[in-house]
């Protein structure tokens, strides 16, 4: 066991760039100062090459804190991904709402170090460290329209509560730490399978550190935050919060969950039935008494939570490697929607009501086309990305005899439905309204919108090679 | 010796008021301290632990939930300053604009 610094490369690189861009800050002139965006997009890349570079390695690296295995750089590749798409998307937001870009980008940057971590940590020191590296970034992004007080009020929520969570988290961990006498998973699954009856503080520790989690992904009943936080923060960051930190929390949960805890799996799956059921129907019905777009697509992502956590009930391999999936199709369908969220609305983040959406379609019909199509995706109707992954996640529930779990996820999927086409309709079927200045699409959001429609189509029509990736990822 | 429940026990006691005082007060700075609070039962969790497992883990975990907690409070209180100058106050209630 040693430190093997390859391991962490991409991490490190990331960290590298986001120190980089703070000393960079001063010696750049104001008007140039959009081209630290392309100094966070190259160090992405960067860490992109030395991901893909390390595919295969296998085993522990970074004295036993790291693993080094298919699932952990199909997560960081996604992460990865995720990021570079909210960096260029972030480019035009940040001139158009005069917020320094500097802060932002590194700010992003390390955030991304967290939640890369958080997919290959091996240790619940490192978890805790990923999640807190993660979350304290995300703080102040939440909150970086300063003189908003929206934007202040939402990473102040964002921040009581997220650090309430992680206290949750804590005492889990000191419990399990307690019960196993280690930190690390492998150690700590070997203790568990070992041992004849559990001690209570073991279940103590798992129920601690579910609610620690749920908090981070915004399962139901701790996922109050959401909406306002959503809501609040600028859009890339909603954006950010919606894929990329929560697929994180997520991630860390299916490692925990599934490496760790397997033997307590009863335990687990009888509470996460209950979450998979109360996300998906809160997230779904309050979805549809939204006005405001990115409140609606907050309420989305919660019912999306609840899907995944269908497949992470299931408890099964075929349950793992539909999460992959889902979180690449959700990742692709959610950060187009936000691009397209981001490029509609205008100076001040006007225009984000879901009125303002009303006939735009025969005018922006670049706009409208693709957010129809992300829009349909999250619906889940066949041909996009989103019905392949709902299809194997409640496949993976059927495989496990949970067959009410489907029901009632199919119900939900079908009430959400309605919100989603509700915004279709009236792009083309609304009442012309008063448009305000006109939109224009830079390049850099035209080309992530453009990724992430031909992505969404591509999983939806050829599923194989990605199912084929995911299942290769899933090793435990 | 002092047995490791009397330990423990304290410890969730810490933990409960401090989870109680998040839930109940509404200043902002006691919300915080009472996450601070819950911070240290956790520490106390760990340390109690660590000296009855005969291991050092649970010692350098601490000192990493400590950096955690110093990094937390730096962004807090800037973010706590960022309210009081936009409200004048410390009320959380103040601070909730956004409704569904």
């Amino acid at each position: 066991m040693d430190i093997n610094y390859t391991a962490v490369l991409p991490e490190i690189i990331l960290s590298l760039f986001g120190i980089l861009i703070m000393i960079l800050i001063p010696f750049t002139p104001k008007a140039r100062q959009s081209a630290l965006g392309f100094v966070a997009l190259f160090g992405m890349v960067l860490a992109l090459i030395c991901v893909s570079a390390q595919c295969g390695a296998t085993g522990l690296a970074f004295f036993g804190m790291i693993f080094q295995d298919y699932f952990g750089q199909f997560c960081k590749i996604l992460f990865l991904f995720a990021s570079a798409a909210i960096v260029l998307v972030s480019i035009n937001y940040l001139e158009r709402e005069k917020l320094p870009y500097g802060e932002f980008f590194s700010l992003l940057l390390f955030a991304t170090v967290g939640m890369l971590l958080m997919a290959t940590s091996a240790d619940l020191i490192m978890t805790f460290l990923g999640l807190e590296v993660l979350s304290i970034s995300t703080y102040v992004l939440a909150g970086f329209k300063e003189g908003e007080m929206k934007s202040t009020e939402s990473a102040l929520k964002y921040f009581l509560l997220g650090a309430f969570s992680s206290g949750f988290l804590l005492y889990g961990i000191a419990f399990v730490y307690g019960a196993a006498g280690s930190t690390k998973y492998l150690k700590i699954a070997q203790v568990i399978e070992a041992s004849e009856n559990y001690p209570p503080t073991l279940f103590l520790g798992l129920g601690l550190m579910v609610v620690g989690f749920g908090f981070k992904a915004a399962l139901a009943p701790f996922h109050v935050w959401t909406p306002d936080v959503y809501e609040g923060a600028p859009v890339p960051i909603t954006a950010h919060l919606a894929v990329g930190s929560k697929a994180a929390a997520f991630v860390a949960l299916v490692r925990v969950l599934y490496q760790v805890l397997p033997e307590l799996s009863q335990h687990w799956q009888a509470i996460l039935w209950v979450s998979a059921v109360l996300t998906m129907a809160i997230g779904n019905i309050a979805a549809l008494a939204q006005t405001n777009i990115k409140r609606m697509l907050a309420y989305s992502s919660i019912a999306h939570a609840g899907y995944l956590l269908v497949g992470l009930t299931a408890h099964n391999r075929l349950g793992a490697q539909s999460i992959l999936f889902y979180l690449v199709a959700y990742a692709f369908m959610t950060l187009g929607a936000f691009a397209v969220v981001q490029a509609i609305g205008r100076e001040g983040e006007k225009y984000i009501g879901i009125d303002d959406y009303s006939d735009l379609g025969y005018r922006y019909p670049f706009l409208s086309i693709t957010l129809s199509v992300f829009l349909i995706s999250l619906a889940g109707i066949p041909a996009t990305g989103g019905f392949m992954g709902k299809l194997f996640l409640f496949a993976a529930a059927m495989q496990s005899e949970m067959y009410w779990l489907v029901v009632i996820a199919v119900i939900a999927s079908a009430i959400g439905i309605y919100y989603y086409l509700r915004v279709i309709v009236l792009m083309y079927m609304g009442e012309s309204k008063d448009e305000g200045t006109p939109i224009i699409v830079p390049t850099p959001v035209r080309i992530v919108i453009a990724i992430m429609v031909v992505g969404t189509l591509y999983l939806g029509i050829f599923p194989g090679t990605f199912l084929h990736l995911a299942s290769e990822a899933v090793s435990f | 010796m002092v047995p490791a429940t009397h330990y423990l026990a304290l410890a969730a006691i810490l933990f409960a008021i401090g989870a109680l005082g998040v839930i109940i007060r509404r200043n902002v700075i006691t919300m915080f301290m009472c996450v601070e609070l819950m911070l240290n039962a956790v520490n106390l969790t760990f340390i109690t632990f660590s000296r009855f497992l005969n291991q050092v883990d649970g010692q350098i975990f601490v000192f990493f939930v400590m950096t955690v907690a110093a990094a937390e409070a730096a962004v807090g209180l800037a973010l706590i300053v960022l309210l009081s100058r936009r409200t004048d106050t410390l009320d959380v209630d103040q601070a909730n604009t956004m409704k569904w």
